[in-house]
């Protein structure tokens, strides 16, 4: 049942999103911090009790956390190694139905994930099912109000905005805005990932779409009828669009977050592929994953203290680190705790001055729309 | 005069002209059960447990209620969608195809391969590479395929060079006529396997005694070995069909975002994905999808009965 009062205002999201990036751009002005390790350390707010109690239960179960996702590989090693926790990360791929399926079916085993990272439709249903309990960490009021279940039954990790990432050698122009996708240089180049109506990154991709097209976060058709002009042109490509098939040169030009394409840079980068990110000019939309405690956890206490990692100023920072806009992000930029080497990695805070976000009731009613049209236009 | 109990084989061994001869009635457990089923309890305990039971619970899943408790009509009626409908006609069709074309083809090179007159290496050879290759479906194959003749695969290149762009001529790797062809790679090794035995026998004496009565190439095939042939023909491509029917990973990986509007990849968007919670609507589909197999293993199973009259 969606509780009407905890409806994501525009106004708020849009605020937000503006103060985030007013305080990135900010960033300029104030003298950077030495990258060492004690500018990364954490606020020092984890109560020893908590760490004692999660070291007595020896391990977390975690899951579906891809290591070149937000940078999660990073942090789940530092963790490791920090509070010396054994960490299992089944199904690394998963999605966020997954998450919330095997929460169900692995109640009371000990095989059970004890904390998950899933979409805003997935926290949504999962609360409803009594899948999660109710935690909130020491920095909550951090947390803008906008992105946080008030129970405490979910909270907002991070979010990204929808980009497009193009192979420098098979693009030769980067496109800037949805109209350079049409581009008839563009034959067969242009993929999202995965069906919008399964695929957060997809649904982002339609939506940003429809935003920049003359929809609207209530009207998705505009954002169909982009992709089915693109199809019409040529220049989709159905096949899904990861880190494999872009650096294969098979999905050259990809429409996912911001966070994904800038990870993706990176590796090709290390394989000397150029790769160019770029925030569209119109149609910036943006969207927030969720952390939840499950209700059934194996190691309730080393989920806390996850939690409580992932809340605390070195954990925001390595989730700013793999590119995303992490939950406290005002938070940090206000205490100064950036360091201007990683600002500058980030793509420039104008491009993210429009960000919008949609509720879960806008998402579902596009979700709707999506399902009965998204099959019959393309396919 | 017969001493025949119901369910025993007759005994050859005591063979007594005008009687037929005394059977041991079969070994009866609890007066009711026969030990002669217990061998075969572990196969019927498999069959249960990973199949009767996972179908019953799609089953249920598809007539339970998305929240709450309670059952409904409710998914089953959304099957009848515009878009379910479409998914379920390309489904079958692309199935049709490919189940045609690698079962036409690959009769023509199982027979070629198989038949009394070729080479002995050809036969081995042939069997060896289409047991590989009929499992060799799936995302490499996919990408396989996309390496080849994608956008910007080696075949697509080595023709533009030549000056011939296939793609600006119509044909892309993403539609419905490249799954077709990338199908049939796995369907027309599958075909061979499957229907080399039956070419072994259509044995040669056949052929000449219909060539000593006078009959051409032409009337040999038509009057003897089709119709000898044809219902393991059959049931082979019918075989095929549910080998299409069901492939999930080889579409997902070529067409998982769009453009070919499958069954498979819908009921698993909306089984594990980010957005659409819906498991109950993966059930329906998955069950429209056991309707129509059923009917396809019906076929075959018939059809398989009535082949093995002829090897007899």
């Amino acid at each position: 049942m969606r509780d009407r009062n905890r409806q994501i205002s525009r106004r708020q999201l849009l605020q937000m999103g503006a103060a985030g990036g007013l305080g990135l751009a900010g960033l300029g002005a104030f003298p950077g911090l030495l990258e060492t390790p004690e500018a990364l350390a954490d606020s020092g707010r984890i109560s020893k009790s908590l760490i004692d109690a999660a070291q007595k239960e020896g391990a977390i179960n975690l899951i579906a956390l891809p290591p070149d996702w937000a940078d999660y590989g990073e942090i789940i090693r530092i963790f490791q190694t920090k509070y010396r926790l054994g960490i299992s990360n089944a199904n690394p791929d998963g999605t966020s139905a997954e998450e919330n399926q095997a929460i169900q079916t692995l109640k009371g085993q000990d095989r059970e994930p004890d904390a998950v990272d899933v979409s805003g439709s997935a926290a949504q249903a999962g609360k409803a099912a009594g899948l999660y309990q109710p935690y909130k960490v020491s920095t909550w009021n951090t947390i803008p109000a906008a992105l946080k279940d008030s129970q405490g039954y979910y909270y907002g990790d991070y979010w990204g905005a929808m980009s497009f990432l193009s192979l420098n050698h098979v693009v030769k122009q980067a496109p800037k805005d949805w109209s350079d996708l049409l581009s008839p240089k563009l034959r067969g180049m242009v993929a999202i990932d995965g069906k919008p109506y399964s695929a957060g990154d997809g649904f982002g991709a339609v939506m940003a779409a429809s935003l920049a097209n003359g929809g609207s976060l209530d009207n998705i058709e505009p954002g169909i009828n982009f992709f089915v002009k693109l199809k019409k042109a040529g220049n989709f490509n159905p096949a899904d669009a990861y880190t494999a098939t872009i650096l294969k040169g098979a999905t050259p030009i990809a429409i996912k977050w911001d966070y994904l394409n800038l990870a993706v840079r990176d590796q090709g980068a290390a394989q000397g592929q150029k790769i160019t990110v770029n925030i569209p000019k119109h149609g910036v939309y943006g969207g927030p994953y969720y952390q939840a405690i499950s209700a059934y956890a194996p190691h309730p206490n080393a989920a806390k203290l996850w939690m409580e990692f992932l809340y605390s100023d070195q954990g925001q920072l390595l989730w700013l680190k793999g590119y995303t806009h992490p939950a406290r992000y005002l938070d940090l930029a206000k205490r100064k705790k950036i360091p201007a080497k990683l600002a500058k990695k980030l793509p420039p805070a104008s491009a993210y001055k429009n960000v919008k976000f949609a509720t879960l009731a806008q998402i579902a009613k596009a979700n709707a729309i999506l399902q009965e049209q998204w099959d019959a236009k393309m396919g | 005069m017969a001493n025949v109990a119901p369910t025993a084989r007759p005994d050859r061994s005591a063979i007594v002209p005008g009687r037929l001869p005394a059977v041991p009635a079969p070994r009866r457990l609890l007066g009711k059960l026969s030990l002669t089923w217990l061998p075969v309890a572990p196969f019927f305990l498999y069959v249960t447990i990973f199949m009767l039971l996972p179908s019953l619970s799609i089953v249920q899943g598809a007539f339970s209620k998305s929240t709450g408790s309670g059952y409904t009509l409710d998914h089953v009626r959304t099957l009848f969608d515009p878009q379910y409908r479409d998914a379920f006609w390309t489904s079958i069709k692309l199935s049709v195809a490919t189940a045609l074309t690698g079962g036409i083809f690959g009769l023509f090179v199982a027979y070629a391969a198989v038949k009394e007159g070729a080479p002995r290496w050809i036969r081995s050879a042939l069997i060896t590479f289409s047991g590989v290759a009929a499992n060799f479906a799936g995302v490499p194959l996919a990408f396989a395929f996309i390496a080849t003749i994608g956008t910007t695969g080696v075949i697509t290149s080595f023709l533009s060079s030549y000056g011939i762009d296939i793609y600006s001529n119509g044909f892309t790797l993403y539609s419905f006529t490249g799954l077709t062809i990338v199908y049939t790679y796995f369907q027309l090794p599958l075909m061979i396997l499957i229907i080399s035995p039956s070419i072994d026998g259509l044995r040669s004496q056949w052929r000449e005694a219909a060539e000593n009565l006078g009959a051409n190439t032409f009337q040999y095939w038509r009057m003897v070995g089709l119709p000898i042939l044809w219902p393991s023909l059959l049931s082979a491509m019918v075989l095929l069909f549910g080998s299409a029917f069901s492939a999930y990973a080889t579409a997902y990986a070529l067409i998982g975002s769009g453009s070919v509007n499958l069954v498979p990849i819908i009921i698993g968007a909306v089984m594990s994905g980010n957005i659409t919670i819906d498991p109950n609507l993966g059930d329906a589909l998955a069950l429209g999808m056991i309707v129509i197999i059923g009917f396809t293993v019906a076929i075959y199973a018939l059809l398989q009965r009535r082949a093995s009259r002829w090897l007899r």
